[in-house]
Protein backbone atom coordinates (compact mmCIF):
# COMPACT_ATOMS: atom_id res chain seq x y z
CA UNK A 1 0.00 0.00 0.00
CA UNK A 2 1.48 2.98 -1.26
CA UNK A 3 1.00 6.02 1.77
CA UNK A 4 1.93 9.65 0.62
CA UNK A 5 2.88 12.15 3.50
CA UNK A 6 2.89 15.78 2.72
CA UNK A 7 5.77 17.67 3.75
CA UNK A 8 5.46 21.14 5.29
CA UNK A 9 7.96 23.50 2.94
CA UNK A 10 10.19 24.47 5.85
CA UNK A 11 11.21 28.43 5.22
CA UNK A 12 14.68 29.59 5.26
CA UNK A 13 15.35 31.16 8.38
CA UNK A 14 17.41 33.90 6.48
CA UNK A 15 14.36 34.34 3.64
CA UNK A 16 11.99 34.68 6.79
CA UNK A 17 14.15 37.84 8.13
CA UNK A 18 14.65 39.33 4.83
CA UNK A 19 10.31 38.94 4.40
CA UNK A 20 10.64 40.65 7.61
CA UNK A 21 12.04 43.74 6.93
CA UNK A 22 10.48 44.38 4.44
CA UNK A 23 7.51 45.15 6.94
CA UNK A 24 7.78 48.84 7.98
CA UNK A 25 6.80 48.41 12.08
CA UNK A 26 9.49 45.07 11.99
CA UNK A 27 12.06 47.10 9.93
CA UNK A 28 11.12 50.51 12.46
CA UNK A 29 11.30 48.19 15.91
CA UNK A 30 14.50 46.20 14.88
CA UNK A 31 16.63 48.40 13.93
CA UNK A 32 15.89 51.26 16.45
CA UNK A 33 17.72 48.59 18.82
CA UNK A 34 21.06 48.78 17.03
CA UNK A 35 21.38 52.39 16.36
CA UNK A 36 22.31 53.64 19.67
CA UNK A 37 25.30 50.49 19.42
CA UNK A 38 26.75 52.05 15.77
CA UNK A 39 26.55 55.60 17.26
CA UNK A 40 28.50 54.37 20.51
CA UNK A 41 31.03 52.17 18.39
CA UNK A 42 31.66 54.97 15.49
CA UNK A 43 32.74 57.34 18.56
CA UNK A 44 35.08 55.52 20.77
CA UNK A 45 36.82 53.91 16.79
CA UNK A 46 36.49 58.34 16.13
CA UNK A 47 38.39 59.09 19.43
CA UNK A 48 41.41 56.27 19.16
CA UNK A 49 41.70 56.37 15.04
CA UNK A 50 42.69 60.13 15.74
CA UNK A 51 44.02 60.14 18.82
CA UNK A 52 46.99 57.89 17.09
CA UNK A 53 46.47 59.44 13.92
CA UNK A 54 46.64 63.23 15.61
CA UNK A 55 49.06 62.57 18.73
CA UNK A 56 50.51 59.48 18.36
CA UNK A 57 51.44 59.29 14.58
CA UNK A 58 54.92 60.70 13.62
CA UNK A 59 54.68 63.05 11.02
CA UNK A 60 55.22 62.37 7.27
CA UNK A 61 59.20 63.16 5.98
CA UNK A 62 57.74 64.78 3.03
CA UNK A 63 54.43 66.19 3.87
CA UNK A 64 55.12 67.07 7.14
CA UNK A 65 52.07 67.74 9.50
CA UNK A 66 49.45 68.23 6.73
CA UNK A 67 49.57 64.53 6.35
CA UNK A 68 47.44 64.29 8.84
CA UNK A 69 44.50 65.11 7.12
CA UNK A 70 44.70 62.05 5.41
CA UNK A 71 42.32 60.53 8.40
CA UNK A 72 39.28 62.61 7.14
CA UNK A 73 39.99 62.81 3.45
CA UNK A 74 40.84 58.87 2.50
CA UNK A 75 38.10 57.43 4.54
CA UNK A 76 35.36 60.24 3.89
CA UNK A 77 36.81 59.13 0.03
CA UNK A 78 36.26 56.21 0.39
CA UNK A 79 32.74 56.31 1.84
CA UNK A 80 31.87 58.42 -1.06
CA UNK A 81 32.22 55.59 -3.62
CA UNK A 82 30.63 52.90 -1.23
CA UNK A 83 28.04 54.61 -0.37
CA UNK A 84 27.22 55.55 -3.65
CA UNK A 85 28.09 51.51 -4.88
CA UNK A 86 25.31 50.40 -2.45
CA UNK A 87 22.71 53.39 -3.48
CA UNK A 88 23.29 51.88 -7.01
CA UNK A 89 22.96 48.55 -6.07
CA UNK A 90 19.62 49.04 -3.78
CA UNK A 91 18.36 51.26 -6.51
CA UNK A 92 18.91 48.04 -9.32
CA UNK A 93 17.08 45.66 -6.35
CA UNK A 94 14.27 48.87 -6.21
CA UNK A 95 13.75 48.96 -9.86
CA UNK A 96 13.99 45.31 -10.29
CA UNK A 97 11.51 43.67 -7.36
CA UNK A 98 9.69 47.20 -6.32
CA UNK A 99 10.78 46.50 -2.64
CA UNK A 100 9.84 50.01 -0.94
CA UNK A 101 12.03 49.43 2.07
CA UNK A 102 15.14 49.37 -0.60
CA UNK A 103 13.72 51.89 -1.96
CA UNK A 104 13.96 54.53 1.20
CA UNK A 105 17.08 52.92 1.90
CA UNK A 106 18.78 54.07 -1.14
CA UNK A 107 17.37 57.79 -1.08
CA UNK A 108 18.37 57.72 2.46
CA UNK A 109 21.75 57.08 1.23
CA UNK A 110 21.92 60.04 -0.43
CA UNK A 111 22.49 62.64 1.86
CA UNK A 112 25.21 61.12 3.67
CA UNK A 113 27.22 60.12 0.80
CA UNK A 114 27.25 64.19 -0.28
CA UNK A 115 28.41 65.03 2.92
CA UNK A 116 31.27 62.54 2.92
CA UNK A 117 31.87 63.78 -0.51
CA UNK A 118 31.78 67.54 0.53
CA UNK A 119 34.09 66.09 3.20
CA UNK A 120 36.35 64.66 0.90
CA UNK A 121 36.84 67.44 -1.80
CA UNK A 122 37.31 70.29 1.55
CA UNK A 123 39.83 68.01 3.06
CA UNK A 124 41.90 67.14 -0.54
CA UNK A 125 41.79 70.83 -1.00
CA UNK A 126 43.03 72.34 2.21
CA UNK A 127 45.73 69.29 1.78
CA UNK A 128 46.39 70.38 -1.61
CA UNK A 129 47.41 74.18 -0.61
CA UNK A 130 50.22 73.44 1.37
CA UNK A 131 51.42 70.02 0.16
CA UNK A 132 50.48 70.94 -3.93
CA UNK A 133 50.76 75.11 -3.39
CA UNK A 134 46.97 74.97 -4.60
CA UNK A 135 43.36 74.44 -3.48
CA UNK A 136 42.22 73.02 -6.85
CA UNK A 137 43.45 71.62 -10.39
CA UNK A 138 41.34 70.60 -12.54
CA UNK A 139 43.16 67.08 -12.69
CA UNK A 140 41.00 63.75 -13.32
CA UNK A 141 40.54 62.61 -9.91
CA UNK A 142 39.74 65.53 -8.46
CA UNK A 143 37.46 66.29 -11.48
CA UNK A 144 35.31 62.59 -11.13
CA UNK A 145 34.97 63.28 -7.78
CA UNK A 146 33.43 66.76 -8.02
CA UNK A 147 31.02 65.18 -10.78
CA UNK A 148 30.57 62.41 -7.94
CA UNK A 149 28.82 65.33 -5.56
CA UNK A 150 27.08 66.84 -8.25
CA UNK A 151 25.25 63.26 -8.81
CA UNK A 152 24.58 62.66 -5.75
CA UNK A 153 23.38 65.81 -5.58
CA UNK A 154 20.80 65.11 -8.76
CA UNK A 155 19.68 62.02 -7.03
CA UNK A 156 18.75 64.23 -3.90
CA UNK A 157 17.09 67.37 -5.93
CA UNK A 158 15.10 64.24 -8.87
CA UNK A 159 13.99 62.47 -5.41
CA UNK A 160 12.37 65.49 -3.90
CA UNK A 161 11.05 67.03 -7.08
CA UNK A 162 8.73 64.58 -7.37
CA UNK A 163 5.40 64.44 -4.87
CA UNK A 164 4.48 60.79 -5.08
CA UNK A 165 7.86 59.04 -3.27
CA UNK A 166 7.91 55.41 -4.55
CA UNK A 167 7.59 57.27 -8.23
CA UNK A 168 10.13 59.54 -6.92
CA UNK A 169 12.19 56.74 -5.61
CA UNK A 170 12.15 55.00 -8.99
CA UNK A 171 13.08 57.99 -10.93
CA UNK A 172 16.42 58.74 -8.50
CA UNK A 173 17.17 55.09 -8.63
CA UNK A 174 17.31 55.19 -12.21
CA UNK A 175 19.58 58.18 -11.98
CA UNK A 176 21.69 56.57 -9.37
CA UNK A 177 22.00 53.39 -11.51
CA UNK A 178 23.24 55.22 -14.66
CA UNK A 179 25.54 57.45 -12.27
CA UNK A 180 27.30 54.39 -11.41
CA UNK A 181 29.85 54.47 -14.08
CA UNK A 182 31.50 57.37 -12.37
CA UNK A 183 33.19 54.83 -9.85
CA UNK A 184 35.44 53.26 -11.90
CA UNK A 185 36.61 56.80 -13.66
CA UNK A 186 37.19 58.28 -9.87
CA UNK A 187 39.19 54.55 -9.18
CA UNK A 188 41.27 54.47 -12.35
CA UNK A 189 41.66 58.60 -12.70
CA UNK A 190 45.30 57.74 -11.28
CA UNK A 191 45.90 55.19 -13.15
CA UNK A 192 44.46 56.21 -16.93
CA UNK A 193 45.48 60.01 -17.03
CA UNK A 194 48.88 61.58 -15.61
CA UNK A 195 47.38 63.10 -13.11
CA UNK A 196 48.66 65.54 -9.88
CA UNK A 197 47.16 63.16 -7.26
CA UNK A 198 49.18 60.43 -5.97
CA UNK A 199 48.07 56.80 -6.80
CA UNK A 200 47.11 54.41 -4.15
CA UNK A 201 49.35 54.04 -0.99
CA UNK A 202 47.32 50.96 0.33
CA UNK A 203 46.55 47.74 -1.35
CA UNK A 204 44.44 44.98 -0.58
CA UNK A 205 46.35 42.34 -2.44
CA UNK A 206 49.46 43.82 -2.38
CA UNK A 207 51.85 45.32 -0.06
CA UNK A 208 50.98 49.12 1.51
CA UNK A 209 53.88 51.62 0.62
CA UNK A 210 52.95 53.16 4.17
CA UNK A 211 54.36 52.65 7.40
CA UNK A 212 52.13 50.51 10.07
CA UNK A 213 51.95 53.45 12.85
CA UNK A 214 50.13 55.69 9.97
CA UNK A 215 48.42 53.13 8.45
CA UNK A 216 46.40 51.70 11.74
CA UNK A 217 45.00 54.96 12.18
CA UNK A 218 43.70 55.32 9.10
CA UNK A 219 42.37 51.67 9.20
CA UNK A 220 40.16 52.76 12.16
CA UNK A 221 39.02 55.68 11.05
CA UNK A 222 37.94 53.66 7.75
CA UNK A 223 35.96 51.33 10.34
CA UNK A 224 34.23 53.98 12.33
CA UNK A 225 32.87 55.90 9.31
CA UNK A 226 31.25 52.46 8.57
CA UNK A 227 29.36 52.70 11.30
CA UNK A 228 29.05 56.57 11.39
CA UNK A 229 27.33 55.37 7.77
CA UNK A 230 24.96 52.33 9.60
CA UNK A 231 23.76 54.41 12.29
CA UNK A 232 23.33 57.67 10.27
CA UNK A 233 21.12 55.46 7.24
CA UNK A 234 19.02 53.62 9.76
CA UNK A 235 18.02 57.01 11.29
CA UNK A 236 16.96 58.32 7.90
CA UNK A 237 15.13 55.58 7.16
CA UNK A 238 13.14 55.38 10.27
CA UNK A 239 12.25 59.03 9.51
CA UNK A 240 11.07 58.63 5.94
CA UNK A 241 8.97 55.16 6.78
CA UNK A 242 7.12 57.18 9.47
CA UNK A 243 7.00 60.70 6.87
CA UNK A 244 5.26 58.38 4.66
CA UNK A 245 3.33 56.18 6.79
CA UNK A 246 2.13 59.36 8.56
CA UNK A 247 -1.87 57.87 8.29
CA UNK A 248 -1.29 54.16 9.36
CA UNK A 249 -1.59 53.02 12.92
CA UNK A 250 1.13 50.91 13.58
CA UNK A 251 3.13 54.71 13.68
CA UNK A 252 0.36 56.38 16.11
CA UNK A 253 0.94 53.04 17.82
CA UNK A 254 4.94 53.68 18.00
CA UNK A 255 4.64 57.27 19.06
CA UNK A 256 2.42 55.80 21.96
CA UNK A 257 5.22 53.73 22.91
CA UNK A 258 7.45 56.21 23.24
CA UNK A 259 5.13 59.08 25.31
CA UNK B 1 54.28 77.12 5.69
CA UNK B 2 52.47 76.53 9.15
CA UNK B 3 50.06 73.33 8.28
CA UNK B 4 48.03 73.35 11.26
CA UNK B 5 45.41 76.07 10.63
CA UNK B 6 44.89 73.69 7.40
CA UNK B 7 44.27 70.82 10.07
CA UNK B 8 42.11 72.14 12.40
CA UNK B 9 40.49 73.68 8.96
CA UNK B 10 39.69 70.68 7.37
CA UNK B 11 38.99 68.84 10.53
CA UNK B 12 36.35 71.59 11.38
CA UNK B 13 34.79 71.75 8.56
CA UNK B 14 34.89 67.50 8.44
CA UNK B 15 32.83 67.84 11.89
CA UNK B 16 30.77 70.22 11.15
CA UNK B 17 29.01 68.65 7.75
CA UNK B 18 29.04 64.72 9.50
CA UNK B 19 27.51 66.47 12.52
CA UNK B 20 24.98 68.38 10.58
CA UNK B 21 24.10 65.26 8.14
CA UNK B 22 23.60 63.44 11.41
CA UNK B 23 21.37 65.68 13.38
CA UNK B 24 19.43 66.76 10.47
CA UNK B 25 16.72 63.61 10.26
CA UNK B 26 16.60 63.72 14.64
CA UNK B 27 15.44 67.57 14.01
CA UNK B 28 13.01 66.49 11.25
CA UNK B 29 11.32 63.07 13.56
CA UNK B 30 10.63 65.35 16.39
CA UNK B 31 8.54 67.79 14.54
CA UNK B 32 6.89 64.64 12.46
CA UNK B 33 6.24 63.23 15.93
CA UNK B 34 4.70 66.49 17.09
CA UNK B 35 2.94 66.75 13.92
CA UNK B 36 1.27 63.54 13.99
CA UNK B 37 1.26 63.69 17.77
CA UNK B 38 -1.31 67.19 17.31
CA UNK B 39 -3.47 64.84 14.59
CA UNK B 40 -4.24 62.71 16.86
CA UNK B 41 -5.66 65.36 19.43
CA UNK B 42 -7.55 66.73 16.81
CA UNK B 43 -8.97 63.77 15.61
CA UNK B 44 -9.98 62.14 19.57
CA UNK B 45 -11.30 65.87 19.86
CA UNK B 46 -13.80 65.43 16.59
CA UNK B 47 -14.83 61.96 17.71
CA UNK B 48 -15.46 63.06 21.47
CA UNK B 49 -17.60 66.01 19.61
CA UNK B 50 -19.48 63.81 17.61
CA UNK B 51 -20.41 60.84 20.05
Amino acid sequence: MNTTKTVKPRKNPVVMFIHKMGSPPWFYKFTGKFIPWFWLIFGVLTVWGLYLGLVKAPADYLQGESFRIMYLHVPAAWMSMLIYSMMAVMGFIALVWRIRIVEILAMASAPIGAAFTIVTLTAGSLWGRPTWGTYWVWDARLTSELVLLFLYLGVIGLYNSIDEPRKAARAACLLALVGAVNLPIIHYSVKWWNTLHQGSSISLTGGSSIDASMLWPLLIMAIATKFYYAANLLTRTRVSLLEQDIRKSWVREVLKEKS
Amino acid sequence: MSHTPFIWAAYSIGAVVLVWCAVAPLVKRKSLAKDIRRMIQIEERSIDSDS
